[in-house]
């Protein structure tokens, strides 16, 4: 459920004399913070990096690095977005290092006799799923994550900011480092390629429950 | 009747269409659009799906229990944002040339003869020498490799240039730096090839993380068009030419200065 407006006005509220506190260095205030923001902050962590273990370190990161750089902060800001930028930031740069520590793990990609590599968004088309399989969720599941994961990191950053968390495109433009313009781009390129690479099994599933031949 | 784009529709689902009211028209009178629309919804409504672990209700406490031990007494002003590694590393170079500038001047001051004065400059040109070379090296590095990148596979609508474009960022304040150290020092001629490479680093590090093929191919224009590597090249060259030499005579200085001014 969405905050009203008015409790997402005293939160704001709240928040800034937490943060006036810790600036007049009482640390404890900081607590009231974190307390309030973590859960929000592991949501975005989670749906960007895509485990866990990587969620948990992103928000610790994110609520160091605003610590230290709290005094940067302005007063009129929202320190929920604020630290949620920093955290979204925090998991793209964790996200290149995780794909840099596979690259250099993983065999030299493979291409096949056209030439077309074997990229995770074409593995996804071939590998579609028979209509027993489809009736399995933890199947789908895959299939969507790794469509997910296929995405470049501006794309799914734009996506999960956009459609999961609700961020207006001028603030995902600031995590991005790009124009308005860019950023609509990149949300469009990101649903794009999750269309191309799931509809093909979402289509049949939606079919297959219409037909009632889906357990 | 003209059908909607996907691009409209995705854009009209994601709530970021600007013509939003034509499109809910359009989709009103459109069975084909609408059916379209329903597709994209199916994926998305999907992907909904995907669940999210729950953390646990103590999860603030626990984020807390582990940051806390490492929080500073108090958290940091606006002013330690000086003291980030990066900007120390950029700031230390720019202390060592003055701290060494001023070794310099007190070692000359002692003597007072005219082969002293010239000495001392040697010094400080020396240091000023070794620091911008490394960064020129590291300059064009970049640029070659941002001219170089290219889209992995020939439909990639989008080329990714967000590694050299904060590279871009991190080599633009120590730019800035040096170029004014080389307008204190007198060096007219580096200060202005530092000064042709700093527009070219803040275009670079003012680009979207990724750019269109013909983005990419505008921003190689402008480095082609400023002949940016060449001159980095030219400089870099003459200042490790500079470096190897023990004891540059200050007649060859001068010389190389006004060659670097004609660049």
């Amino acid at each position: 459920m969405q905050p009203s407006a008015d409790s997402t006005q005293a939160i704001a509220e709240s928040d800034a004399i937490a943060v006036e506190r810790t600036l007049a260095g009482d640390r404890d205030a900081y607590r009231v913070l974190v307390e309030r923001h973590s859960h929000n902050v592991f949501r975005l962590a989670y749906r960007m990096t895509g485990n866990r273990h990587d969620a948990e370190e992103v928000v610790q990161e994110a609520f160091l690095r605003g610590y230290q750089k709290l005094g940067q902060f302005a007063a009129r800001a929202n320190f929920g977005t604020w630290v949620y930028r920093i955290a979204a930031n925090y998991a793209i740069d964790r996200m290149r290092q995780r794909q840099k520590e596979e690259s250099r793990r993983e065999a030299p990609r493979v291409q096949d006799a056209d030439g077309i590599e074997n990229d995770p968004l074409n593995r996804v088309k071939d590998e579609a799923p028979t209509p027993e399989r489809l009736t399995q969720s933890l199947e789908l599941r895959k299939q969507m994550e790794q469509a997910l994961a296929a995405l470049s990191d501006a794309e799914r950053t734009a996506f999960v900011m956009r459609h999961w968390e609700g961020c207006g495109i001028e603030e995902i433009a600031g995590v991005l480092k790009s124009s308005s313009n860019a950023t609509k781009n990149t949300v469009f390129r990101a649903v794009q390629k999750l269309r191309r690479a799931l509809q093909p099994i979402v289509g049949t599933r939606t079919q297959a429950r219409a037909m009632g031949t889906e357990s | 009747m003209k059908h909607l784009k996907e691009e409209e529709l995705i854009a009209y689902r994601e709530g970021v269409a600007e013509q939003r009211a034509a499109i809910s028209e359009h989709l009103a009178a459109c069975e084909e659009c609408r059916g379209e629309l329903q597709r994209i919804e199916a994926v998305l409504a999907a992907l909904d799906t995907l669940p999210v672990p729950e953390p646990g209700a103590d999860y603030g406490r626990q984020v807390w229990k582990e940051i806390a031990p490492r929080l500073a007494d108090k958290p940091g002003r606006w002013w330690q944002v000086w003291l980030e590694p990066r900007r120390l590393v950029a700031a230390g170079a720019v202390m060592a040339l003055i701290v060494a500038a001023f070794v310099a001047g007190r070692f000359t001051k002692r003597d007072g003869t005219g082969d002293n004065i010239a000495s001392k400059e040697q010094v400080r040109e020396r240091i000023l020498v070794v620091a911008v070379g490394e960064h020129l090296g590291h300059s064009e590095r970049m640029l070659i490799e941002l001219s170089n990148e290219a889209p992995n596979d020939p439909k990639q609508k989008q080329v990714d240039i967000s590694a050299e474009q904060r590279r871009a960022e991190d080599l633009l304040q120590e730019n800035r730096l040096y170029r004014q150290t080389a307008l204190q020092e007198g060096d007219a001629g580096l200060a202005s090839v530092l000064d042709e490479l700093e527009r070219v680093l803040l275009d670079v590090a003012h680009s979207p993380g990724e750019v269109t093929p013909a983005q990419l191919e505008t921003i190689r224009k402008k480095i082609q068009v400023r002949g940016i590597l060449f001159k980095v090249r030219v400089v870099s060259k003459e200042l490790q030419q500079r470096q190897e030499a023990t004891k540059p005579a200050p007649a060859q200085n001068e010389s190389t200065k006004r060659e670097r001014n004609k660049v």
